[in-house]
């Protein structure tokens, strides 16, 4: 009987060729038309076991957080109501249909959402000084970060899975290396946020504090400080945010109030910032360039471009190159002996770039937690 | 975050539906292994041969995807990193590297220095050190 159906299929010999000839067989056909369908199972396959990683980031993250907040701001009652509410918090920027004015407009909801999420942070722990309170936000912004991509990921996963779409399936699995990535930086950020530690991306301001350490040091707006030293025969003004707590100011305002109060006479501006490494690129490798070297959502760039092209004055970048998991975990080594190699390459652009007797202004931009000045 | 001991179960099991496969790839490859002795007493070397070599690949091929697998599991659990503060003495330039502890923040004034009772210490830098070697390629 075997034989005889074996033989129908083409395939000749002993019993043990024929049955291996209908596996084959058997094989291609189940492929041809179930090849799409076993691709998508595969993928769905790794797309859940993301998501059981993600899950427990998530979990963990929101555990730290109420932790820290126990800790640190000793409540008198239970934060995990409140820490859940703020986990789910959400900004909704400006409607850009007629994008003149935009940069006001977002510049004012994100100093809404600042205000806010600090006020929440105080309710949340009221024994907390102000760094404290940076520290605690900054662990529950990146409590959130985690929140919201587990939700993203997981959506696109169950409405995949719902219309077994091949190709939905297939965008999430060729981007979740990426989202993993972030993801797992966001995990290793918390730790440091909650102990205060410095992070990858006070590359800047740890330069910024030791141009200006033991140096007189005066606030200026918003959540910055400035130190005027001297610097290879010129005038240096050196800004960062206020630290030791997790904050980066608003460098874009305090460029603005320097340069006004110098009425415009400066030789240059130099930014010191960490800078996204390509792959193959060493962590802490310092690069230099012209422009605003800043991130966020563009309010402070767009500040210091206006200011600087109303005055003329050139600007100078220099950064410390890393990736996002570097800049949002403790700082690396590395990254930490790179502030000589800045100072140096700053020393160069001073010298080649302005004269003897100008005034210069130096600023050291990203997250200053863990550094003060 | 301590994943190391904290992590669930259910973030680093191992697929069922990759140990199924790779479970039903191994007695397949043991049942070749089992006809290839049949063929060879069968005095039907060609068969055996076949035979012997599918079931040596099909077990090898399952054995990689298995350990593959275990590995890319136990990736999962990373290991806190060390932190370090480095404390120095400005004056005399004493240097200390010890373990962070909490309230450390970079420029934090601590007890007076050893050498030079009049000057204080400070924290000069707080960091981690990665031990493992990061892949290198020939690029």
């Amino acid at each position: 009987m075997l034989l005889t159906l074996t033989n129908q299929f083409g395939a000749t010999g002993d019993v043990i060729s024929q049955i291996l000839s209908i596996v084959y067989i058997l094989f291609f056909v189940v492929f041809i038309f179930y090849g799409q369908r076993i691709q998508m199972y595969a993928a769905i396959r790794e797309v859940e076991g993301s998501l059981y990683k993600l899950r427990f980031m998530r979990d963990e993250a929101r555990k730290t957080a109420i932790q820290a907040i126990k800790d640190i701001g000793k409540p008198k009652d239970d934060p995990s109501p409140r820490v859940d509410r703020y986990l789910d918090y959400f900004t909704i920027s400006p409607q850009g249909m007629d994008p003149a004015g935009i940069v006001n407009k977002l510049d004012h909801i994100l100093d809404v959402r600042d205000t806010r999420m600090k006020e929440e942070v105080k309710l949340m722990a009221p024994g907390t000084d102000e760094a404290q309170v940076f520290n605690l936000e900054n662990t529950l912004e990146a409590a959130m970060a985690l929140n919201f991509i587990y939700k993203v990921v997981r959506h696109y996963y169950i409405q995949g899975k719902k219309t077994l779409s091949f190709y939905v399936m297939l965008q999430l699995q060729m981007i979740l290396p990426m989202v993993m990535k972030e993801a797992e930086a966001y995990a290793n950020a918390l730790k440091a946020f909650a102990d205060g530690q410095p992070i990858g991306d006070g590359a800047g301001p740890l330069v910024a504090a030791k141009l200006m350490h033991g140096h007189e040091v005066r606030e200026v707006p918003k959540d910055c400080v400035a130190a005027t030293i001297p610097f290879e025969g010129r005038t240096a003004i050196v800004l960062k945010a206020k630290g030791p707590g997790g904050n980066v100011g608003k460098p874009g305002d305090a460029v603005r109030t320097l340069i006004e109060e110098n009425e415009g006479k400066i030789a240059s501006v130099i930014m010191i910032d960490a800078g996204l490494k390509l792959e193959g690129e060493p962590v802490g490798e310092v690069a230099e360039g012209v422009g605003a070297a800043i991130g966020g959502p563009g309010v402070d760039q767009y500040r210091i471009e206006e200011e600087i092209a109303k005055y003329h004055i050139p600007i100078y970048a220099v950064i410390v190159k890393e990736d996002i998991g570097d800049a949002v975990s403790i700082m690396r080594k590395e990254i930490a002996d790179s502030a000589d190699k800045v100072i140096e390459r700053v020393k160069n652009v001073v010298l080649e770039r302005t004269k003897e007797g100008d005034k210069i202004i130096i600023v050291g931009v990203g997250n200053t937690i863990g550094i003060a000045q | 975050m301590n994943t190391e001991s904290n992590a669930s179960a259910t973030t680093n099991r191992i697929s069922t539906f990759v140990v199924m496969i790779v479970v039903a790839v191994m007695v397949l490859s043991l049942v070749a292994f089992g006809l290839a002795a049949w063929a060879y007493m069968a005095d039907n070397m060609t068969s055996a041969i076949f035979l012997t070599i599918t079931g040596v690949i099909a077990l090898t091929l399952s054995a990689y995807v298995l350990l593959q697998t275990r590995r890319t599991a136990v990736a999962t659990k990373t290991a806190p990193a060390k932190v370090m503060t480095t404390v120095e003495c400005k004056k005399c330039g004493t240097k200390n590297v010890r373990d962070f502890q909490r309230g450390d923040y970079v420029y934090k004034e601590l007890e007076a220095c050893q050498k030079c009772p009049e000057d204080k210490m400070i924290i000069t830098a707080i960091y981690k050190e990665i031990k493992e070697k990061e892949k290198t390629y020939n690029f």
